[in-house]
């Protein structure tokens, strides 16, 4: 029924217009000017910078969220037809055919973005001024916080693949260096390569996306390419759209490029809150919505999105359950929430706004979980291990409370934000019918389910029952500077839903930009009482298992669906046997033709070593002969090529 | 003008040599030979500062001679794409004077690094004829003394290469090919340090270099056969012309394709390169690194575009083949690399992987963002290398990855520049290895060469591991406790680096300068 309404009534999202900026928006290049001077000056000042660093750093960011609220409240002056605002900074590549501009795009789908990140990221700016009080190097904390906001802030309000690319690397290289901050836990080191490995394979695909633009648009603008993608082949957009899907996967930390996401939380907490959970991971979905365009001609494409968002917010859920290392069960939840939003942008044009929307709620109610984590841990010696909680409610009253909120809001109860900004992602899904939509829909509800589960027991595990600390452990509430972020945050979790969602502001706000969905029919449809009994429960059953029973301090062997998820569901080994075993073997196996094998081992031995006369007489002789050997070889095989492209 | 000299000549036409036009090369040839006579006559402690400022004189005054010729008015009046000089023997073409600008610029950067004398005296050593090990070595060395050939042998290398790209005929190529060669299989045996590393490579490096030379000669003689003429636009004429049989042509296309896919260090004719890069004196391995392969892509770049143009559906398919060997290769062999120059030697094959992508394009995209490779690679490459001079231990360099573990906490800066160098060669967005990488990838896939920009991305991202595993080594690895040690660095080296970063730097966020300026000097392709 509603299926075929949605078919119908959707307008796509036209070509993109722009107009030039003027007044305050005009100085939006000021976005990324300010986190970029409190880069420089944080990284390149040295230890001079120690004392003041930390507040320039927030400075910084809370200057760049006074510029973008300036541009937000003069964009809602226009006409939502104007509200598309170009402002070109310079010509990067200038030349003949090859026109590449630098230039920064506001529109209402930017500017979220630019809010989100400013306004989340100032308050974690402030926490992390508590948080890293105590560490030596909280100086070049700052400094790479402020290189992400520029990056986040670049791949955001670019007007332009290119600028978008450089953003995406750009986080991507603050993220490695936030993920691996603390340089002696190897295992810190070991996560940022493990990131560093994920992206890389995401980014062959935004850039293979953004080659195959150029190539077949002549552009890599916005407007250039949502322009002329109209006329390009069904198997052209589809190749786009997955190649883009590709590049998504790998930031977004969905499948099956998610398992660097759960490593990433050996960095500082402050990084997971702002970066592996409210923003950065977000940016796969950026990408998505920004290139409505694309997928709206691109159906194929646009399933695959879908299918990847179900599975992987199964998949997080599933881990989540399993986890107890509570920032590890969250970064399991992190991944599922962002394939709810996958899931919405992938049901395309009925689905764009509901995605965004669920992001800016989540990076509310994720960004409070995420602090609140962190000053338990902060408080509690650097325990992450939920067995080793138990009973903190009553000595950290305001984390409880603003923890509390946040969790009522990812499971969705009213009024509390998820309820606003999931239910309407389940009831869309089923609205695409068919098989799909019925199997999409269903996951998102089973999931829905899974997510009281996981989000009770850490609740249960951490703020009720006995006192299971270890000795050494005296939890006390943190100071005013980390909790009034939370208490903000907090704020956030309880009214953003609604606030965005009521009579439809925010699908409103941004029909510009992504079309126009069909009027939604509600919130308290009887799929969302359906999904609220699912909630309970999922609740009910995590209260039967740890808020009934004792926590054992040691976890029991459980199920095999336990051990599975605990081991991340196999992605590792996964990895491990599919990318990696093939890649090293290949590798030897080169090593081995190139150099016949000992070649490296031994040219370095005798170099590091002096080697003897002899020895090395031996091995030159022996390799000139099949180094020239190989050259012929090479030139008879060149010779024969061309002889046989004539024949 | 010149026609009536030529008309009053009685029996033997006298040679018309445009003198003003071959400046550049004559300049760098005329100071190489007063190089030899310093040697000879000037004393021992005058040498050095002599030779310096004669050789960093020269190639300075070569370049303004070559900005000079490229902005001469007479030269490319009406539209013209050049002139053909010396009795058709070499081309005078706004390509090639790029590429030669090119050349001059890091070949002047080159030889500030082998002008560094104040750690362990010298990269050369204190006589190369003397037997590794022997009393004669340790005298030389305690005296401190070193080779000051260095700068003459520079030279004339540096001119060979100059004149490699310009050559308009395939026997002037051959010898531009071999006296940029002869020097610097003298050269890469001149190491201070390792001596027998450094000579077993410098004999791997004549032996194979003499190889591809052979093939190079054969590939001359068959063209010679095909079309009667050694010289490049008489062959591109007879090739199409040609309807017979074609034997002679093909064979001929490729061998002379082993030459100078030998000389870039394309796959399977790179094996020369990581013993070659590794066993050299650092100076010299940025010298070969950024100068020879701008001469020697340049060279490619006139064959394939002149005597060649008119093929291309045929020569493609084999050059398609090379580049993906290469770029794979370079990449996937770079991976197991433990010694840092080995390191270095296969990503430069890879990088030569990527700029035949833009070869193969053979139009005026591919041509210009090529070149803007070359001298973006080139820049930022001797920087790497000069940073490789100054990580030390009692050995001399320490080449071993394994000893440059917690680098970053020792010396920040070094080993933060050098991981900048890394992240610009593995293409990440502004640096000038992203902005390069972009426009050759852009020019191959605007000409059908999508296939090879999909490989390209791909080989890209496989050496980037290589890559962060140097960065993780340098910055996350507890530092070895009997590690190297990082020296100061001169005015020389730290001119290099500086030169190197701020180039990759500039070159990435505004690329548009030399990019024109590339582009402008590639709208007429090559004179013919």
């Amino acid at each position: 029924m509603t299926g075929s309404l949605a078919a119908t009534l959707v307008r796509p999202a036209m070509a993109l217009t722009t107009l030039p900026a003027v007044g305050a928006q005009h100085a939006a290049w000021l976005l990324l000017a300010f986190p970029a001077f409190g880069a420089i000056v944080l990284l390149l000042g040295g230890k001079r910078t120690n004392a003041w660093g930390h507040l320039l750093g927030v400075a910084m960011a809370l200057g760049a969220f006074v510029v973008g609220v300036l541009a937000f409240v003069q964009m809602l002056g226009y006409p939502a037809s104007q509200r598309s605002r170009d402002l070109h900074l310079y010509s990067w590549i200038p030349v003949a055919h090859f026109q590449v501009s630098i230039g920064l795009l506001l529109d209402p789908l930017s500017i979220c973005f630019v809010l989100l990140i400013t306004g989340v990221g100032s308050l974690i700016h402030i926490y992390a001024i508590g948080y890293m009080s105590h560490d030596p190097e909280r100086r070049r904390f700052f400094g790479y916080l402020n290189l992400f906001i520029t990056a986040m802030l670049l791949l955001v309000l670019s007007d332009n693949y290119v600028g978008l690319y450089a953003g995406w690397e750009g986080v991507g290289l603050a993220s490695y260096l936030l993920i691996g901050f603390w340089q002696y836990k190897p295992s810190a080191a070991v996560a940022a390569k493990k990131a560093f490995i994920a992206n890389r394979v995401g980014d062959v695909g935004l850039s293979l996306a953004i080659m195959a633009m150029f190539a077949t648009f002549g552009s890599v603008s916005f407007t250039g390419v949502f322009g002329a993608v109209g006329g390009a082949s069904h198997g052209v957009t589809t190749a786009i759209g997955l190649l883009l899907l590709l590049g998504a996967t790998g930031k977004s930390a969905q499948l099956p490029l998610q398992s660097w996401l759960l490593d990433a939380m050996e960095g500082p907490t402050p990084v997971s809150a702002l970066i592996h959970a409210a923003t950065m991971v977000t940016a796969g979905v950026y990408l998505i919505v920004r290139s409505a365009p694309i997928f709206n001609l691109a159906p194929d494409a646009r399933l695959a999105v879908a299918i990847v968002g179900a599975v992987t917010l199964l998949f997080g859920a599933i881990i989540g359950c399993a986890k107890d290392d509570i920032k590890k069960a969250l970064a399991g939840s992190t991944m599922s929430q962002i394939g709810y939003m996958m899931l919405a942008a992938g049901l395309g044009p009925i689905g764009y706004a509901l995605a965004i929307a669920h992001l800016l709620a989540h990076g509310f109610f994720k960004a409070g979980l995420f602090l609140g984590a962190g000053s338990i841990k902060h408080s509690m010696n650097d325990e992450v291990d939920m067995r080793r909680f138990g009973g903190l409610a009553t000595v950290m009253k305001i984390t409880f409370v603003t923890f509390g909120f946040a969790y009522l809001a990812i499971i969705g109860i009213p009024p509390f934000s998820g309820f606003f900004t999931k239910d309407p992602i389940i009831d869309a899904a089923y609205s695409r019918g068919g098989v799909s939509g019925a199997l999409l829909g269903t996951a998102a509800l089973l999931g829905a389910g899974i997510t009281a589960f996981y989000m009770t027991r850490i609740m249960l595990m951490t703020f009720t029952g006995k006192r299971r600390w270890e000795d050494a452990a005296h939890p006390h509430e943190v100071g005013p500077v980390m909790t009034s972020p939370m208490i903000i945050l907090a704020i956030g979790s309880l009214g953003a839903g609604g606030f965005l969602m009521i009579s439809n502001r925010l699908i409103n706000f941004l029909a510009p930009v992504v079309g126009t969905p069909p009027l939604s029919h509600g919130f308290f449809t009887p799929l969302s009482f359906l999904s609220l009994a699912l909630v309970v429960v999922g609740g009910a059953l995590a209260w039967a298992m740890y808020g009934r029973r004792e926590v054992p301090v040691t976890a029991p062997h459980g199920n095999p669906i336990t051990v599975a998820a605990r081991k991340d569901l196999y992605g590792d080994a996964f990895n491990e046997s599919v990318l990696m075993r093939p890649g090293q073997w290949l590798a030897r196996l080169s090593v081995f033709f190139d150099n016949r094998g000992v070649d490296g081992l031994v040219n370095t031995l005798a170099a590091t070593l002096g080697g003897t006369s002899g020895r090395m007489r031996k091995v030159q002789t022996g390799f000139v002969r099949s180094y020239a050997l190989s050259m012929l070889v090479g030139a008879v095989l060149l010779i024969g090529a061309l002889l046989l492209v004539r024949l | 003008m010149t026609g009536s000299f030529a008309a009053l000549a009685p029996v033997i036409p006298t040679p018309h040599i445009e003198y003003g036009q071959l400046s550049p090369m004559l300049l760098v040839f005329g100071a190489a030979i007063v190089g030899v006579l310093v040697e000879a006559f000037a004393p021992r402690s005058l040498r050095r500062s002599l030779h310096l400022a004669l050789t960093l004189g020269s190639l300075a005054g070569a370049f303004v001679l070559t900005i000079v010729i490229a902005t001469s008015s007479t030269l490319f009046a009406g539209g013209s794409a050049g002139h053909i000089a010396a009795m058709g023997a070499v081309a005078v073409d706004r390509p090639t004077l790029f590429i030669q600008g090119t050349i001059l610029v890091l070949a002047f950067i080159s030889v500030l690094l082998i002008a560094e004398s104040s750690h362990d005296v010298s990269a050369f050593a204190a006589q190369a004829a003397a037997v590794p090990g022997s009393p004669e070595e340790r005298e030389g060395l305690l005296a401190g003394i070193s080779h000051t050939e260095v700068y003459p042998l520079t030279l004339f290398a540096i001119g060979g290469m100059l004149l490699f790209p310009a050559s308009n005929d395939l026997l002037t190529m051959f010898v531009a090919l071999e006296v940029l060669s002869l020097p610097l299989y003298l050269l890469s045996g001149l190491a201070r340090r390792r001596r027998l590393l450094s000579q077993e490579a410098a004999m791997k490096y004549f032996l194979l270099g003499a190889f591809s030379s052979a093939f190079f000669l054969f590939g001359i003689a068959m063209l010679y056969g095909f079309s009667g003429s050694v010289k490049l636009g008489a062959i591109a004429a007879a090739a199409s012309g040609n309807t017979a049989s074609s034997v002679l042509l093909y064979a001929g296309i490729a061998l002379i394709g082993v030459g100078l896919l030998f000389k870039i260090g394309a796959v399977p004719f790179q094996s020369w390169k990581p013993d070659v890069y590794q066993g050299s004196p650092t100076p010299v391995t940025a010298l070969m690194a950024s100068c020879t392969l701008v001469s020697a892509f340049g060279a490619l770049l006139r064959v394939f575009y002149v005597a060649f143009g008119q093929l291309t559906w045929d020569w493609r398919p084999a050059m398609w083949a090379v580049a993906i060997v290469t770029m794979l290769g370079g990449a996937i062999i770079a991976i197991t690399q433990t010694d840092v120059k080995r390191l270095l030697a296969y990503s430069s094959i890879a990088q030569a992987g990527y700029i035949l992508t833009g070869v193969i394009a053979a139009t005026t995209a591919g041509l210009s963002s090529s070149m803007f490779y070359l001298a973006a690679y080139g820049i930022a490459t001797i920087g790497a290398f000069a940073i490789v001079t100054l990580i030390r231990d009692p050995g001399g360099e320490a080449g071993h990855l394994s000893s440059w573990a917690g680098l970053g906490k020792r010396s920040p800066l070094v080993a933060g520049t050098f991981a900048f160098f890394l992240i610009a060669f593995a293409g990440i967005p502004l640096t000038s290895g992203f902005s390069s990488k972009f426009a050759v990838f852009q020019a191959a896939a605007a000409s059908g060469g999508l296939p090879l920009v999909i490989i390209g991305v791909i080989s890209s991202a496989i050496i980037a591991f290589p890559y962060v595993r140097v960065i993780v080594l340098m910055f996350f690895s507890e530092p070895a406790p009997d590690g190297p040690i990082v020296v100061r660095p001169s005015a020389y080296t730290s001119l290099a680096v500086g030169v190197g970063v701020l180039a990759t730097l500039v070159l990435g966020f505004i690329p548009e300068p030399l990019l024109r300026l590339a582009h402008d000097a590639a709208a007429q392709l090559f004179v013919r």
